[in-house]
């Protein structure tokens, strides 16, 4: 009976160090969008030039694609930036949120970086962001063809996260619907 | 010596501790104020982990203490205008967690250790009284035992 008690104490160490051992390990800077499974908030932004068309959330549907949020002033996103161009090159659908952003600074950027995106809304005063839950840039949603979102990657989109997490679940939402 | 340790107290009574919020975010009621301060404290910044948005110079930090005030004027209550924020990032951004399904270990661990250490203690105590009703010494041994502990006569 003693025996069994003394080893109560033991257990909780390991059942300590296990729990220590998952949560340390974890990013705390990725917080879980409360997003998933659920249709993007709605949204109408401006381009970032006179005479294109901007972007609203009801565009961002109809087939499995992303919604990348990005800004001039953002550093990981000239680090994400040539994957993004590959894979619009490959036909993947991205469309883009200049986040916290003058216009005039996004559409810069995007002439001298070259433009990976479908449609471009501009979010000078960072709102639709902050309503996505968006705390950094970059953040990349994949939406499914329902327009409801069904990951949200936080930090750029690099070859790792590309082949055995984005590209997976868009051939699965693509044989959804 | 203790002059400039004087002079140094006295500056350090005058130095008023630095503030992320500026004077441009804030509200002309001071009573909105108050109560949008006491908010911000409770929210985390979702940029710098563990700063409140009220400590806070991140430019999300601002933009989330510009939208408190303004669901203040609103006229939101202070519980609709953290569920304004906890909408968009979740229970995440609350400092004081709520007490629901995924924070049961967090709440109600501390209480299960104590159960745990209360039984330890009380099994502990009953071994200890049961040691106490262990058979006494005979009076031959307690005679035996008193010439031994007897101080010696030569010392």
């Amino acid at each position: 009976m003693n025996r069994a008690l003394a080893l109560i104490p033991v257990g909780l160490f390991v059942a300590l160090i296990v729990t220590f051992y998952f949560a340390l390990g974890r990013d705390p800077t990725k917080i879980p969008s409360v997003l998933i499974n659920k249709p993007l908030p709605a949204f109408s932004l401006p381009g970032v030039e006179a005479g294109t068309p901007g972007l609203r959330s009801s565009d961002v549907r109809g087939q499995p694609m992303l919604l990348n949020v990005f800004g001039s002033w953002c550093i990981s996103c000239v680090q994400e930036h040539p994957m993004l161009m590959e894979l619009a090159h490959e036909g993947v659908v991205i469309d883009g949120i200049d986040w916290r952003d003058e216009a005039i600074d996004g559409a810069k950027w995007l002439n001298q970086n070259g433009n990976p995106y479908a449609r471009v809304g501009n979010d000078r005063t960072g709102r639709t962001g902050i309503d996505l839950g968006v705390t950094g840039a970059p953040e990349t949603f994949v939406v499914d063809a329902k327009g409801r979102v069904r990951y949200k990657q936080i930090g750029p989109i690099d070859a790792d996260t590309w082949n055995n997490t984005i590209a997976p679940l868009l051939r699965k939402l693509r044989s959804e619907s | 010596m203790r002059r400039i340790v004087l002079t140094v107290y006295a500056l350090l009574a005058f130095a008023a501790p630095a503030f992320a919020v500026l004077p441009s975010e804030q509200l002309s009621d001071p009573k909105l104020e108050a109560r949008a301060r006491h908010i911000s404290q409770e929210l985390r910044c979702v940029v710098c982990q563990n700063q409140t948005i009220d400590d806070s110079d991140a430019p999300l930090a601002h933009d989330l203490r510009v939208i408190l005030r303004e669901r203040l004027l609103a006229g939101d209550s202070d519980d609709q205008a953290k569920a304004y924020l906890v909408k968009r990032y979740g229970t995440y951004v609350l400092l004081k967690p709520p007490f629901q399904e995924n924070t049961l270990l967090l709440w109600l661990g501390p209480f299960f250790v104590l159960g745990i250490g209360g039984v330890l203690v009380v099994s502990y105590l009953l071994g200890r009284s049961r040691l106490e009703a262990a058979p006494q010494l005979s009076t031959d041994e307690r005679a035996r035992l008193d010439d031994l502990l007897k101080p010696d006569a030569a010392e």
